[in-house]
C-alpha cells in the first residue's frame, strides 16, 4: 500500500490542470474585503454620514455588497481555470 | 440629541394573551413539520448517519442556503448582539458584521477542499479528516472534544433566546424552579423530539418556515420602527448619548469605560480581532461543517459563499435594533424584576408591534434558536460518536449503532446546554459564543492548514492545540466581570506585545501556530514519522460528477462491510 506521500504513479490522481494566474487573481480578489475590513482605522469615523447613517455603519454595509460581489468573481475565475469537472468523463484509470 | 421617548406598555409583565396564542400556533405548526421532515427527499433508511446526519448529501444550492443560514444566524443574531449593542455598543455588537463578512472569502478559501476529500472517503466530521490524514488517534481525539465541548455554549446561547421571547410573552419566571423553566424545558422537549426522529431534515424544513417568519419580520422592523422613534439620526443620536453617559458613569465609579459608539483607537485591535477570530472559528464548528458537507457538490459551498452574505446585511439591521430600543426607551425588565439586556429586543416588538405580530416576532425568533440549536446537537452527536464512540469505545460498532449512539447523543449534549442555561450568568449571552470560539478555533491549524499541506507534524499540531486550549482557557478565566465579580466575564485580554485589548481566541490561535511550526520543523527534521495519509492529491478536488467518485460512491453502497476499502485501491474509496 502506497501512502499520499509517495510520488503518484497516475497522472489522474494528482492535482488536476489548473490556470495558475486564474487562482492567484481569485486569491487576491478574496483578500481583499479580509484585508480592508480588518483595517478599522480608515473606517472608524462618523463623516461622512449618509442618510443618518454615520459612515463607520452604511461603509461597513455597503462591504456586504463588495464582498458578495468580489467572491462570485471568484467563484466564477475558479470554474474556469480548472473547468467545470476536474477530470474529463473517460479519463477513468 | 432627541430625548429618549418613553413606551408606556399596556403590560409588560403579565401575559400577552394574543402574542402567546400566535407564538403557540405557529410554534405547534413547525413543530409537526419536523416531525414530518423524515419523508422530505425520502431515503430507504434513517438508521445510517449519512441519512440522518447528512440528510444523505443531497441538497442543492437554495438548501444549503437556507440551512447554513438557518445554522448561522441564530439566537447569536436576533437576541445576544442587539442586546449587547444595546448595553455596551459598537465593539461589542457591531463587530459581527465584518465578522460575517470576511467569513465568506475565508470558507472560500478551504471548504470545497474539505468537501472533496470527505466526499471521496466518507468523512462527516474535521475529526475523522484528521484522523484519515495523519492517521493519528489522539490528534483526531482532540479535534473531535473540542468540537463536541465548543458546541454546549453555543446551544445554550440559543436556549437563552428562546428564554428571552418566553419571559417577555409573560411565562415562566416567578420563584418555583419547576414552573419557572418549564416553558422551556417544553420547547426543549419537542426539539430533541423531532431531531431525534428526523435528523437533520427536520432542521432543513423548518428553516424554510424560519427564514420567511425572519424575513417578514426583520423587515416590518426596519421599515416601520425607526419612523416611530424619530428616523435613523434620533438612534444614533440617542445611542451616542447612551455610550457617552456609560461612559462617564464608569469613569466615576473608578472602571475602564468599556462603552462604544464608534470605536475609537483604544478598540481598533478588539474590533478586528473579535470579528477575524470569529470568522476562522465559525465553520470549524461541528454545525456549520455538516451544513456545509451536506451540500450536493464542490461548488455548491463556492456558490453558496457569494449568496450568503444576504444574511449579513440582515445581521446588521438586526444589531442596529439594539439602538433603536435605545431611542424608544425599551425598558427590558426580567419576571424576577431585574433588568436583563437580553430580552431588549423581545420587548421592544411587545412595546411597538400590535400583539399579533408580535407574536409573529417571538416565533420568529424563538423558531430562529430552534433550527440551528438541532443542527448543533445533531452535529455534535455526529462527532461523538463517530470519533470518540467508535474510535475509542467499540470499534466494531455498525453504522445503525452509530447512528443510535448520534441520536441519544443530541439529546445528552442539549441537556448539558440546558444546565449551562439553568446555572450559568445570563447578562451577557454574547459571550457564550466567543467562549466556544476561543476553543474551537484551537483546531483551525490542524485542519485547514492539514488541508493544503503535510509539512506540519501532527506532534507540532497537536502540542500547538493543547498550548492553545491551555492559554485560551486560563486567560478567559482571568476576565472577571467588574459588577458580578465572576470568572469568565469577557473574551478579551491584552495581547502581549501588542499591549492592546485583542479576542484571545486570536492571542491563542497564534501561539498555537507558533508552537506548531517550531515543533513541526525540529519533528521534520530528526524524521519523526508523520503517520500515514490515506487521502491523495486527486481527493481535494473530486466533484460529485466525477465518474470515479461516482464508482466509488456506487462501491462503497454495495459493499457487505462500510468500514472496509471496497477495492484495496488506496485513496480512491470511503474507507471509514
Amino acid at each position: 500500500m502506497d501512502s499520499g506521500n509517495t510520488p503518484q504513479s497516475r497522472p489522474e490522481q494528482g492535482v488536476p490542470p489548473t490556470d495558475k494566474r486564474k487562482m492567484v487573481l481569485a486569491g487576491v480578489l478574496l483578500a481583499i474585503p479580509i484585508v480592508v475590513l480588518l483595517w478599522v482605522p480608515h473606517y472608524a469615523k462618523v463623516e461622512p454620514d449618509l442618510l443618518g447613517f454615520p459612515f463607520f455603519f452604511w461603509y461597513q454595509f455597503l462591504w456586504v455588497f463588495i464582498c458578495s460581489g468580489l467572491t462570485y468573481a471568484a467563484y466564477r475565475l475558479t470554474l474556469s481555470a480548472r473547468g467545470l469537472t476536474t477530470h474529463k468523463v473517460g479519463d477513468d484509470r | 440629541m432627541t430625548p429618549q421617548l418613553t413606551v408606556l406598555a399596556a403590560d409588560t409583565d403579565g401575559v400577552n394573551g394574543v402574542a402567546l396564542a400566535v407564538l403557540i400556533a405557529l410554534f405547534a405548526l413547525v413543530t409537526v413539520a419536523g416531525f414530518m421532515a423524515s419523508r422530505f427527499m425520502r431515503a430507504d433508511s434513517m438508521e445510517t448517519l449519512d441519512e440522518w446526519g447528512l440528510g444523505g448529501r443531497k441538497f442543492g444550492t437554495w438548501i444549503t442556503w437556507f440551512l447554513l443560514g438557518g445554522d448561522l444566524y441564530t439566537a447569536y443574531t436576533f437576541v445576544a448582539v442587539p442586546a449587547a449593542m444595546f448595553a455596551t455598543g459598537a465593539v461589542a455588537g457591531f463587530f459581527a458584521v465584518p465578522y460575517t463578512i470576511i467569513l465568506y472569502p475565508i470558507i472560500f478559501i478551504f471548504m470545497a477542499r474539505l468537501w472533496s476529500v470527505s466526499h471521496r472517503h466518507g468523512y462527516v466530521t474535521t475529526a475523522d479528516f484528521v484522523r484519515g490524514r495523519y492517521d493519528d488517534r489522539g490528534l483526531s481525539l482532540a479535534v473531535a472534544v473540542t468540537g463536541f465541548v465548543a458546541t454546549m455554549p453555543y446551544i445554550a446561547l440559543q436556549l437563552v433566546g428562546i428564554q428571552a421571547v418566553l419571559e417577555v410573552a409573560g411565562l415562566g419566571g416567578g420563584d418555583n424552579i419547576l414552573a419557572k423553566d418549564a416553558p422551556l424545558l417544553i420547547a426543549f422537549a419537542l426539539l430533541a423530539a423531532y431531531t431525534y426522529s428526523s435528523g437533520l431534515r427536520a432542521p432543513a424544513v423548518i428553516a424554510f418556515v424560519k427564514d420567511i417568519l425572519i424575513y417578514l419580520v426583520i423587515i416590518v422592523a426596519i421599515v416601520y420602527l425607526p419612523g416611530q422613534v424619530g428616523g435613523w439620526e434620533a438612534i444614533f443620536g440617542a445611542a451616542e448619548d447612551k455610550m457617552d453617559a456609560n461612559n462617564a458613569a464608569a469613569v466615576e465609579a473608578g472602571l475602564k469605560p468599556t462603552s462604544s459608539f464608534i470605536p475609537g483607537s483604544a478598540a481598533f485591535w478588539a474590533y478586528a480581532t473579535l470579528a477575524l477570530g470569529s470568522a476562522m472559528a465559525l465553520f470549524m464548528y461541528p454545525h456549520s461543517v455538516t451544513a456545509s458537507l451536506s451540500s450536493n457538490s464542490r461548488n455548491t459551498v463556492r456558490r453558496n459563499a457569494a449568496i450568503l452574505p444576504a444574511y449579513s446585511f440582515v445581521l446588521g439591521l438586526l444589531a442596529l435594533l439594539g439602538w433603536v430600543a435605545i431611542a424608544a426607551g425599551t425598558q427590558p425588565i426580567g419576571l424576577d424584576g431585574e433588568p436583563n439586556a437580553q430580552l431588549v429586543i423581545p420587548q421592544l416588538f411587545e412595546d411597538m408591534f400590535p400583539s399579533w405580530f408580535a407574536g409573529v416576532a417571538f416565533a420568529a425568533i424563538a423558531i430562529g434558536a430552534l433550527v440551528p440549536a438541532a443542527i448543533m446537537s445533531i452535529a455534535a452527536a455526529n462527532t461523538f460518536s463517530r470519533n470518540i464512540y467508535k474510535e475509542w469505545i467499540n470499534k466494531s460498532a455498525t453504522p445503525a449503532q452509530e447512528a443510535k449512539v448520534s441520536k441519544l447523543m443530541s439529546l445528552v449534549v442539549k441537556a448539558f446546554a440546558l444546565v449551562f442555561v439553568l446555572t450559568l450568568d445570563k447578562q451577557n449571552a454574547i459571550n457564550f459564543q466567543l467562549l466556544g470560539g476561543i476553543w474551537i478555533m484551537q483546531t483551525f491549524p490542524a485542519v485547514v492548514f492539514s488541508l493544503f499541506t503535510r509539512w506540519f507534524h501532527r506532534y507540532g499540531l497537536l502540542a500547538g492545540w493543547a498550548a492553545g486550549m491551555a492559554y485560551g482557557t486560563y486567560e478567559a478565566y482571568q476576565v472577571v466581570n467588574p459588577v458580578t465579580g465572576k470568572h469568565f466575564g469577557g473574551s478579551t485580554a491584552l495581547i502581549p506585545g501588542i499591549e492592546q485589548m485583542g479576542y484571545i481566541a486570536v492571542t491563542a490561535f497564534v501561539l498555537n501556530v507558533a508552537v506548531a511550526v517550531v515543533l513541526s520543523a525540529i519533528c521534520n527534521a530528526m524524521k519523526v514519522s508523520n503517520g500515514k495519509d490515506e487521502t491523495i492529491a486527486f481527493d481535494y478536488f473530486a466533484d460529485a460528477d466525477d465518474p470515479r467518485v461516482q464508482k466509488d460512491l456506487a462501491a462503497h453502497d454495495t459493499h457487505a462491510d462500510p468500514y472496509g476499502d471496497p477495492d484495496d485501491i488506496p485513496g480512491n474509496a470511503a474507507a471509514r
